[in-house]
């Protein structure tokens, strides 16, 4: 049986992950994927705590929401991209002046 | 055995990951990305939780990857394959990650988790479904709403306004 610990290494290499790929990446794809792999590193450590400190299935649930939460602002965020593309033929965030404030 | 299992899941899950953000041609950043979610999926299996992770196949793997992958087709150009030198900014991103990386672990370390010995029932299914059915039944409303509202806002963002085109 693998311990609490070894998740948790997973759960955080895969954050330091994503936090790379938003520093770096300028394109908003990649900058897609950096966040569903964030959400993925905090799903992991939602339901290794709940397997191992918690009796109830707290945890797998709010997991659940979560999960459902990340496929809607996907679909934005896509839908966005799609329009981003069709006005400037590019998506590279610091190119898309008209969508600041 | 047990942990050769769970080597290659994190090698998955990890490798897929930096696949997404790092290869050249991102239609394949976008095959990597399913990858590293399969190894998370596989991940919660191990954690004995089969509904999550049947959830996530069926949302992530199934529709947000799905459509992932058709948005990157749809809006994929080929000047997008030269940018590969090595810039000042991906070693300050490299140096944040590993920051970022190093002080979780020391973190979860200095609990000493590894002492934590899982309890011997795991909590199954049966209990989601009480929870979702008692405590988080507004959240579950609410929730739909979002989805509702989310996929009318996609729907309406990405619509081609056709009168306009003719118009013009």
């Amino acid at each position: 049986m693998n311990t609490l610990m070894d998740f948790l290494i997973v759960s955080a290499v895969l954050f330091a992950i994503g936090v790379y790929g938003l520093i770096v990446k300028r394109n908003a794809l990649r900058m897609i994927f950096a966040v569903e792999i964030l959400i993925n590193a905090a799903n992991i450590n939602f339901v290794a705590f709940n397997r191992y400190l918690w009796p109830s299935a707290l945890g797998q649930t709010i997991v659940l929401f979560s999960i459902a939460l990340a496929a809607a602002e996907a679909a934005v965020i896509l839908a966005i991209v799609v329009v981003a593309y069709r006005l400037h033929d590019d998506i590279d965030v610091s190119e898309l002046k008209t969508l600041g404030g | 055995m047990a942990d050769v299992v769970f080597f290659a899941l994190m090698v998955v899950a990890v490798g897929g990951a930096i696949i997404a953000l790092e290869a050249r041609e991102i239609v394949y950043g976008a095959v990597g990305l399913a990858g590293s979610f399969f190894g998370v999926a596989a991940l919660f299996f191990l954690l004995d939780a089969p509904f999550v992770a049947v959830f996530q196949i069926i949302v992530y793997i199934g529709a947000v990857a799905i459509l992932i992958l058709f948005t990157v087709m749809l809006v994929r150009q080929e000047r997008w394959l030269k940018d590969a030198s090595f810039s000042v900014g991906q070693l300050a991103g490299i140096l944040t990650a590993g920051a970022t990386a190093v002080a979780l672990i020391l973190a979860f370390s200095a609990a000493k988790l590894w002492e934590v010995t899982p309890s011997s029932n795991p909590p199954d299914f049966l209990g989601i479904g009480q929870l979702i059915s008692t405590e988080f039944a507004p959240a579950l409303q609410v929730l739909a709403l979002v989805l509702a509202a989310s996929v009318l806002g996609a729907i309406t963002l990405a619509k081609v306004d056709r009168e306009e085109k003719v118009k013009a």
